[in-house]
């Protein structure tokens, strides 16, 4: 007997009892459906939350004051003022990993145009910061050394500011803004970025130099943070364990001392948030998987009814010439067109669920070929394995007894 | 050339029940040549329908000579045998033993999926031929449940000559017939025999044994009696004289 012969008599014993055969094929459409759906969600959230990171600069690393902590108490405010200009400067003079820093300063504040008023972030910052976090001037210029020094009145603004203040798609340059109380002179606007990962609106921010942030606005001697890039993503490593010898070292930390600075690389965090998603992944897949398994028994179980139900066609299609394997072989295709079948509707079940899922909590999917591929394989090996008893039960019939059976 | 498509000698078959031994044939010898048909008659028990399964390859003789068609079937295996009764056998069943939910035409066609060397247009044209044969041409899609019971043992018997076997194999293939619908299907089976066809048959009743041209009794697993059928009934005739009112009844 050849193999279209056999897949030809599979199909019609499945088509005289559709219903049945759906039934069947519903618990691997189940489980293929939800490892598809579970990976595609996973995967799309991984590689959302990786471009969102990446765009913001994979190679960046952050240097943080460490909020430290003695017997309970929080030493908050005198820690948080741990960073200064000065490291600015060793790092500059002294690292080698890294390419571009700047030091960050923090000031909120009511921004004023007009009779249009906001409230937002003013970053202190130097012409370094648009490179390590990868923002691009759309219109205008960036700061210079001249107006850093003097500590100038100039800004660069953000895109949500822009439509705040000006109104959608207006150019402000040339024009002058009140922050707190202080007009600034606006020198750029940057192009859009989006939301972060977090949610967070990226466009919303107001740029000036950090001279001008530090003693104008904020007036503080310390800095919030300071924002470097490694020369290359790979560097990053080295640029973390570089910046906290140094900065020890200009820090006087003794030996058991803790740092009182926090030094994270971006693609850390892509690692970390990575892992995390990956862990979920693979837990949401383990159950999934579990209902594969329990819709390859169903099979299994139906096969078995099938073979009972059968055993006079079993014995009919021995006496006419049907041998052993021929008989196991009918079962056992009929069994694999079930669970295979039942997983190319499971892939199509699972890419809609998916597709509802993501458009739901707004997420992006993606279904990785390796993940229809698998459940391509596991489908086959379900359906021979859980296959087989049954069809080697049917070829073992003694056709006598079969032809007898009522 | 050798007409000989039976030949068994001393033939013996026992069943092991637990303990207890059946003994089932305690010695047969018995010829068939080419164009015989023959009826094997006898009482439950007599061991009848075992040399039935046992001419059919569907058993094996606990010992003793078994030729079909020239072929020892004590040195063949399991496939071996079912090639012989998908190559060289037909089989009519008492209940048909049609597959439900499957049309005339897939029931006739169905020995001939087991044979790789025949591909799908050869065998449906002679899946049509042989449904021909048994004039059923206009009932090929329709499914066992919409054909009477005579249809179905004609779909049945269209079945058993698709592979055009050496021998045909029917047991009580009348069991289930009312008594014009077995004529008719002994007439089926004397027109086949007529054109060189080896038909062997198992039935209980002597009206039916004597449209055979030999009969063989047994009893107790043993060949009790074994004659030529001298006043010898033709179905053809039998039908003529048979009235039909009874079945306009029914229709």
């Amino acid at each position: 007997m050849n193999f279209s012969n056999l897949f030809r008599i599979a199909f019609r014993a499945l088509t005289r009892n559709k219903l049945r055969a759906f039934l069947t094929m519903l618990g691997i459409i189940i489980g293929v459906g939800s490892v598809i759906a579970m990976l595609a969600i996973g995967e799309g959230s991984k590689m959302k939350i990786r471009n969102t990171m990446s765009s913001m600069g994979t190679n960046m690393v952050m240097i943080m004051p460490n909020f430290q902590r003695r017997g309970g108490v929080s030493l908050g405010t005198s820690s948080s003022m741990a960073l200064k200009y000065s490291d600015v400067v060793a790092l500059r003079n002294e690292a080698t990993a890294l390419a571009a820093i700047s030091p960050e300063i923090r000031a909120s504040g009511q921004i004023i145009y007009g009779n249009q008023n906001t409230q937002t972030t003013v970053e202190g910052v130097s012409e370094e910061y648009l490179s390590i976090r990868k923002l691009n001037i759309g219109s205008g210029r960036i700061f210079n050394d001249t107006e850093i020094r003097n500590m100038s009145k100039v800004c660069i603004v953000g895109q949500t500011v822009v439509k705040n203040l000006f109104g959608a798609g207006a150019d402000p340059v040339g024009l002058s803004i009140r922050i707190k109380n202080l007009p600034f002179l606006v020198i750029g606007v940057l192009e859009s970025k989006g939301e972060s990962s977090m949610g967070q609106d990226q466009d919303d921010l107001i740029l000036a130099p950090y001279t001008t942030v530090q003693s104008r606005l904020a007036t503080i001697d310390y800095l919030n943070g300071i924002y470097a890039s490694a020369v290359s993503d790979e560097k990053s490593e080295a640029a973390i364990a570089e910046v906290t010898e140094i900065l020890r070292r200009t820090h006087k930390i003794k030996e058991s001392q803790d740092n009182d600075f926090r030094v994270m690389s971006q693609s850390e965090l892509i690692q970390t948030v990575s892992s995390v998603t990956d862990v979920m992944t693979i837990l949401l897949g383990a159950i999934a998987g579990i209902s594969l398994l329990v819709g390859g028994i169903g099979i299994m179980n139906i096969m078995f009814v099938s073979v009972t139900e059968r055993t006079r066609e079993i014995g009919i299609r021995m006496s006419i010439g049907g041998r052993s394997r021929d008989i196991l072989l009918q079962f056992l295709v009929e069994s694999m067109v079930m669970s295979i079948l039942g997983g190319l509707l499971g892939v199509i079940f699972g890419y809609l669920v998916a597709k509802i899922a993501g458009s739901l909590m707004s997420s992006p999917i993606y279904i990785t070929p390796q993940s229809v591929f698998l459940a391509f394989a596991v489908c086959f090996v379900i359906g021979v394995f859980f296959g087989w008893y049954p069809a080697k039960k049917a070829a073992n019939l003694n056709p006598i007894d079969a032809l007898r059976y009522e | 050339m050798d007409n000989t498509i039976i030949e068994i000698k001393n033939l013996k078959k026992d069943y092991h029940m637990g303990e207890v031994t059946v003994h089932a044939h305690r010695g047969v010898d018995m010829t068939i040549v080419k164009g015989e048909f023959v009826a094997i008659m006898g009482m439950s028990g007599s061991g009848k329908s075992t040399m039935l399964n046992i001419l059919g390859c569907l058993d094996k003789p606990t010992s003793g000579e078994y030729r079909l068609d020239g072929v020892d079937i004590n040195t063949l295996d399991k496939d071996a045998l079912a090639r012989l009764r998908n190559l060289k056998l037909g089989f009519v069943f008492q209940s048909y033993n049609l597959l439900s939910r499957t049309t005339a035409l897939e029931n006739v066609e169905l020995p001939l999926f087991y044979n790789s060397k025949v591909r799908s247009k050869e065998r449906k044209e002679r899946s049509i031929k042989a449904l021909e044969a048994v004039s059923l041409s206009d009932r090929m899609h329709h499914m066992p449940n919409q054909l009477s019971g005579g249809q179905q043992q004609r779909v049945a018997i269209a079945r058993s000559l698709v592979n055009d076997p050496v021998l045909i194999l029917a047991d009580e293939p009348t069991g289930n017939l009312d008594t014009r619908t077995s004529i008719e299907i002994m007439e089926l089976f004397q027109d086949l025999n007529s054109k060189g066809r080896t038909i062997v048959y198992v039935t209980h009743e002597p009206d039916i044994a004597k449209y055979a041209t030999r009969n063989i009794i047994f009893r107790d697993g043993r060949i009790l009696k074994e004659n030529l059928v001298t006043e010898r009934s033709f179905a053809k005739e039998v039908l003529k004289t048979m009235p039909l009112e009874d079945y306009d009844d029914i229709i």
